[in-house]
């Protein structure tokens, strides 16, 4: 699904280079769930934007569902952005006074799906994260559980390649985290949707099958992770 | 992604900031009903001159005195003044006959008129009976001054409406007398008003034979080296096509009788009233542009504030804009929605500015105030200009939102 070799990624800041990402190579399998993990500054973000296509690599090699990103101007990575990777955020980024459909439709609008189509897949999305119900409230009318399910049902609804979430529950309190992860995880098991998880934390990172930890731009260790954390495991103080 | 799509977005951005957006607009709405406005009463100015001249008969001639000034005259230059005088007229008398109805010599004064306690200064014009039919006076009461009234030099007078209602009220003024400079003339004629022609109240005038006027009134002021001069010399065409045939030897007698060789100058001037009208159509006309660029300036002055509304708004928005990169909006689809957004904003101000202008132009017109007539094309030309503006304004912010990066767009706090 993804493999990535070497890749760079340096900012000019004044006189200094700054080598966010110094030579990162790793592979991602369709279906996996996998964290990105690293404390703030280790280059995670900029991972994250690359793996996301909203940043092109300075150097280094992308395929993402075996088509390389790494050359593409800027509509043609808007299109795989919208087609391959579903985006989740710590601060929902949901579209003020507008309707939860209205903001799951959002990408399908993009991706030039209209009409009836458009409004059944949206409101599919919104049924898979337990929402259907809800469909016609705006943001503010929503808790911050609900706000991040529609969130998620708009990252689903395109059907991406990855699901791409950047500090899902950073927002959230311990209780609607449980719910949130315990969606990802089952979207993971039932669906074999591929999640990516992007964290500082080690306990929402142990809920994956896989972590790849990061520091200083530079892949440190990517383990497999035997006993995934069941969603609603206390947080045990380390 | 669809024009209807970006406009409902637009909306729903410009609902969020009701206040701001009325605010935006109001600049365009004000620049847009000053321009229409503006532009209504100049064209109105033109119509209203244009009427009161064609009112007087297309197909006349006037001959006045005077050199056709080009550029201004050089100082220490000795002006010469120029002179009509009465055998001019008598000699076009005889020597026109073709295509000619009527040629009409005139002299005009001011003098003050009074009948019992009433006095007016008025301006007093000696003319002979085809004044009234090439000026096209119609008589309200009695009769107009007759050829016979000019071979008797008789003492009568005939007076414009204005002057009539001024002296004598309600009162009707046939057989009474009035007075101008001590010399006593019987009234024995209104006329029916005709409305003012550009500047000056054809109505506001009293007639009197112009022999009356040269041995009884006028005196030496009506006198040049002891020649009678007149004010100018009218002559009615038959048809619009010998205009130019009778301009000709109108110009070819005159130059002649004034013995001007052919390097002179002409000593007078013959206008057509299509040539008046072209003279005083091309002077509104410069009036109505000069309007129509003040009006303009308030339009551009509301075309920034419109962009600085979007460059805060696309601050604002920063995160928003980010979302919409992340989940597929390319470049191009984000200049389109806030160029749709600023457009939108534009073309409402415009709409809504039109309606002020022409509710504006109507007012000025209900009242009588000033004369103003709304064409189809002035509210175009505002119009275009309004939604020019939007996009011209609105290219700059809707560049600047579709050039940030998303993932520094989505960070953005």
């Amino acid at each position: 699904m993804i493999q990535t070799e070497n890749l760079m990624k340096v900012y000019q800041m004044g006189d200094s280079e700054v080598r966010a990402l110094n030579g990162a190579s790793f592979t991602i399998d369709k279906g996996e769930m996998v964290a990105i993990m690293g404390p703030s500054g280790s280059g995670k973000s900029t991972l994250m934007s690359i793996i996301g296509c909203l940043d092109a690599p300075t150097s280094g090699k992308y395929m993402l569902d075996g088509v390389s990103v790494e050359n593409m101007d800027e509509a043609k990575l808007a299109e795989t952005r919208g087609r391959k990777i579903g985006f989740v955020f710590q601060q929902f980024n949901l579209l003020a006074r507008t309707s939860a459909l209205e903001n799951v439709m959002l990408p399908l609008t993009y991706a030039g799906v209209s009409g009836k189509e458009r409004n059944d897949r949206a409101m599919k999305a919104l049924d898979r994260v337990g929402l259907s119900q809800r469909t016609h409230h705006a943001p503010n009318e929503l808790s911050g559980g609900q706000q991040q399910r529609v969130a998620i049902a708009r990252a689903l609804v395109n059907e991406p390649a990855i699901l791409l979430a950047d500090e899902p529950t950073g927002a959230l309190d311990s209780k609607t985290s449980v719910e949130i992860m315990d969606l990802f995880q089952s979207l993971h098991k039932d669906s074999g949707q591929t999640v990516i998880l992007v964290t500082h934390d080690s306990y929402v990172a142990r809920h994956t099958d896989r972590i790849i930890k990061i520091s200083d731009g530079k892949i440190v260790s990517d383990e497999e992770n035997r006993n995934p954390l069941k969603a609603g495991t206390p947080r045990m103080e380390e | 992604m669809l024009f209807s799509e970006n406009f409902k977005i637009a909306i729903r951005a410009l609902r969020a900031n009701k206040m701001r957006s009325v605010l935006t607009m109001l600049g365009i709405v004000i620049g847009v009903a000053t321009v229409v406005a503006l532009l209504s009463i100049g064209k109105g100015a033109t119509a209203s001159i244009t009427s009161s001249i064609q009112s007087n008969g297309s197909n006349l001639l006037t001959v006045s005195p005077g050199k056709l000034q080009s550029g201004p005259a050089s100082a220490g230059q000795s002006q010469q003044a120029s002179y009509l005088y009465y055998s001019d007229y008598q000699l076009l008398e005889r020597s026109l006959a073709d295509n000619v109805a009527a040629i009409v010599p005139s002299y005009q004064s001011s003098y003050v008129v009074a009948h019992e306690d009433e006095s007016f200064s008025v301006s007093v014009k000696g003319v002979t009976e085809d004044y009234q039919t090439t000026n096209s006076y119609e008589v309200a009461e009695g009769r107009f001054v007759t050829d016979g009234d000019n071979k008797s030099q008789s003492l009568v007078a005939v007076l414009g409406s204005q002057t009539a209602e001024d002296l004598f009220g309600g009162l009707t003024p046939i057989g009474k007398t009035i007075s101008v400079k001590g010399v006593k003339f019987e009234v024995v004629g209104v006329l029916e008003p005709k409305g003012s022609s550009g500047f000056v109240s054809s109505d506001d005038a009293v007639f009197i034979p112009l022999e009356t006027g040269y041995n009884k009134l006028f005196g030496s002021t009506a006198t040049y080296n002891d020649r009678k001069i007149v004010n100018s010399i009218s002559v009615s065409v038959t048809t619009t096509e010998a205009m130019d045939t009778v301009s000709a030897q109108i110009k070819f007698l005159l130059r002649r009788a004034h013995n001007l060789t052919s390097s002179d100058e002409a000593d007078f001037n013959v206008l057509s009233q299509s040539d008046l009208l072209s003279t005083l159509t091309s002077v509104t006309q410069i009036l109505t542009t000069f309007l129509g660029a003040i009006a303009g300036i308030s339009l551009l002055v509301g075309g920034i504030g419109i962009m600085n509304i979007m460059l805060v708004s696309v601050t604002e928005r920063t995160k928003e804009i980010g979302l919409r990169k992340a989940v597929g909006a390319t470049r191009n689809q984000i200049l389109t929605q806030f160029l749709i957004e600023t457009m939108t904003l534009s073309v409402l101000g415009g709409i809504l500015g039109i309606l002020f202008g022409v509710g504006l132009a109507l007012v000025f017109k209900a009242t009588g105030m000033i004369s103003s007539v709304i064409t189809a094309d002035s509210i175009f030309l505002a119009f275009t200009f309004a939604l020019a503006i939007g996009v011209f304004f609105g290219l700059y912010p809707a560049y600047r939102a579709a050039n940030l990066h998303p993932m520094e767009a989505l960070r953005y706090e």
